[in-house]
């Protein structure tokens, strides 16, 4: 086991699989030398060179296109797109080509590649640098995608995308490039569409992802103060997502909060809820609940952007509240 | 056209002898073989094109059917300098460009009548066919996303160190989009193996591209990023095959990308159901002129193939899409479960829900 940061683990990862198969490539803009916004590129092109960590201009539809492009005739593409607010510059290869190329050639080619685009709110960089795009890309037919939350989550699951032959929408979270974590560098990619069970209570389970994690963790370190055992369920990936580990604690605790930073309306904890209400509704002992963020831009003052981050007193409290109002 | 060399005229080969007709038994020289292919090959599409907008006006054919009458010297003429395993990305008015690069016909048509042992499965229709197994990548229905694609795909090929070249067809209409620049931008910077073609028919759908563009056109904006680019007469498929020849003499010397811009008319509506009544006549009438068959076939007349001969290669085009139409109608639909196959692995079947 190894102590690093969320970005050195995607470095990692990345460095492991560009070992493991010469075909994996990665391409963006100010990956080579700078090694990425965040670090999350450091070191690669001086072992692999600029031929596989290729440093591109500013032309996010070609970045994509050239990955579909490379991806059909048979190498795995990592594409950055920097922030997702910058991966809608290339919504139109991701979903009309990178998630269709396959069904509509019937299999005679796969597209193999990561898009890595990261998501959130992070210190004032304000609306179009801090959306949390999931649910947009959960929406199109073919695609995978992955938010993962700790180090080494962001080490087994990027080994996992790279190997995927499905195209892989690849979500970090901006705010979480410097967190720390135990990373074990042997460990086998991590099965997509396998949540992790984080903490364990049989009073309410708090269903979330990403940055959420954290900010769910802590609530559930306050509720235990008040004997509430809630039991949070880190996703890993939206699509497809876990649905058999969140039903089974739902139907044991019988309570479901979701929290995500993306928009509430039509976010995807809209989706999560009314699987979960259609499947369980018998099991319910009180209405599904969500704390996510505003139909709003995000504002730029510090005040301002407060207003939008979720805080884990926001979340307990719901939590505390669902369960006390709750049915017995 | 230059006369045929002596050396040339004396060395006839096997193939007039298994295509020819049984008049043409004397020997072509092989510069009068190849165009007498390539001739084959423009009848082949425009009898597939014909029959693939009877079909749709029939109600057999579904969807969107772009003819590609009228510019068939362009992707033959192309298409005679590339190899099986180069690889060809197209657009949305892409049977020509399939059918050169080798595809199967009646597969094709298959695939146009949605068929279970179409090209595609039936899956993808008119305007996304693909055959891999002839280094068709892609037909696209996004204008100019097949341009993106195909710098990708000349990436692969540098990474892999495979001995391919990428051949990206485009219309007019496609200049105007911002991806095409970055594609051209992208092949010059990174030296990519690639061909961009520009069939320019005059049309970006049924606007005239003239009146929506600004400056000199596409070669000028390919000469601006460095790539060498020449205009040709895309009516003529000597000519085209000449030029393309020379382009491509460039790219696999590894001189980086190349842009062909290949004038042509487009005989009919932007689809099967536009009936181009926003055209002149008399250019129509005009454009026909131009036909790149009758062109090719006087040029081979005058060449010493025999009139009769380039009559029966018709007829066997002709005869080879009856056929197919044949074939697609006796096919089976695809089964229910290929609607929700090859989706993707990961949560597959998930679709159900």
């Amino acid at each position: 086991m190894a102590e690093m940061t969320y970005a050195d683990a995607a470095v990692l990862a990345l460095q492991q699989e560009m070992q493991r198969d010469p075909r994996v490539w990665a391409l963006g803009e100010d990956i080579g030398p700078d090694g990425g916004i965040a670090g999350q590129y450091r070191g690669l092109q001086l072992e692999f060179g600029p031929q596989r960590i290729v440093d591109t201009p500013i032309s996010e539809s070609t970045m994509m296109g050239a990955a579909v492009g490379a991806a059909v005739c048979g190498t795995r593409p990592v594409v950055d797109l920097r922030y997702a607010d910058f991966g809608m510059c290339a919504t139109d290869e991701i979903v009309n080509q990178a998630a269709k190329i396959r069904y509509m050639f019937n299999g005679q080619a796969r597209v193999p590649l990561v898009a890595r685009q990261a998501i959130g709110i992070r210190k004032g960089i304000a609306a179009q640098h801090s959306q949390s795009t999931e649910a947009w890309w959960v929406h199109v037919p073919g695609l995978v995608v992955v938010a993962p939350a700790t180090p080494s989550d962001n080490h087994g699951l990027l080994k996992a995308s790279i190997r995927s032959d499905d195209p892989v929408i690849y979500l970090e979270h901006k705010e979480l490039w410097p967190v720390r974590g135990e990373v074990n560098p042997d460990a086998d990619p991590i099965q997509i569409g396998s949540a992790e069970t984080v903490t364990k209570g049989n009073d309410i389970t708090i269903v979330t992802w990403s940055s959420m994690r954290y900010t769910c963790i802590d609530a559930a370190r306050k509720l235990q103060e008040f004997d509430v055992a809630a039991e949070v369920i880190d996703l890993r990936t939206l699509w497809p997502w876990d649905q058999e580990r969140v039903l089974e604690s739902v139907a044991r605790t019988g309570r479901l909060l979701i929290v995500h930073e993306a928009v509430r309306v039509g976010g995807f904890g809209a989706e999560i809820a009314a699987e979960v209400g259609e499947a369980l509704w018998r099991n319910l002992r009180g209405p599904i609940r969500r704390i996510a963020g505003p139909r709003s831009p995000v504002p730029y003052s510090q005040p301002l952007e407060d207003l939008f981050r979720i805080s884990s007193d926001q979340v307990s409290d719901t939590a505390a509240e669902m369960v006390r109002s709750a049915a017995a | 056209m230059q006369e045929p060399s002596a050396s040339e005229q004396s060395s006839a080969t096997d193939k007039t002898e298994t295509n020819g007709s049984p008049e043409a038994w004397v020997p072509h020289s092989n510069e009068v073989v190849r165009i007498v292919e390539m001739f084959r090959t423009m009848h082949l599409i425009r009898a597939f094109d014909h029959a693939a907008a009877r079909a749709w006006h029939e109600g057999r054919v579904r969807g969107s059917v772009h003819q590609y009458i009228g510019e068939e010297a362009i992707a033959v003429g192309v298409c005679a300098n590339l190899r099986r395993v180069d690889y060809l990305a197209s657009y949305h008015r892409g049977h020509g460009h399939a059918i050169a690069k080798g595809a199967d016909v009646t597969r094709m048509m298959k695939e146009l009548f949605g068929r279970a042992d179409g090209t595609c499965g039936g899956k993808g229709g008119s305007m996304h066919i693909a055959d891999f197994s002839v280094g068709m990548i892609g037909a696209n229905g996004v204008v100019a996303d097949g341009v993106t694609i195909a710098v990708g795909a000349a990436q692969a090929v540098k990474l892999l160190g495979e001995d391919k070249m990428v051949a990206a067809f485009f219309g007019d209409g496609a200049i105007n989009r911002g991806p095409l620049m970055e594609a051209l931008n992208w092949a010059a910077v990174y030296k990519l193996p690639v061909l961009f073609v520009c069939e320019d028919n005059g049309y970006a759908a049924t606007v005239r591209t003239a009146s929506v563009t600004a400056g000199p056109g596409i070669v000028a904006r390919a000469l601006s990023f460095g790539l060498r680019a020449e205009t040709v007469d895309g009516n003529d498929v000597i000519a085209v095959d000449k030029m393309a020849e020379k382009l491509v003499g460039h790219i696999r010397a590894g001189e980086g990308p190349a842009l062909l811009h290949a004038t042509a008319h487009r005989w009919y509506g932007h689809y099967a159901h536009d009936k181009n009544l926003y055209r002149d006549p008399a250019e129509l009438v005009r454009d026909r002129a131009d036909d790149p068959i009758a062109g090719c076939s006087k040029w081979l007349v005058e060449n010493g193939v025999a009139a009769e001969e380039l009559k029966a290669i018709g007829l066997e085009a002709e005869a080879m899409i009856d056929g197919a139409l044949t074939a697609s109608d006796a096919s089976p639909w695809p089964a229910p479960q290929a609607a929700f196959t090859d989706i993707q692995d990961a949560g597959a079947m998930s679709w159900q829900k």
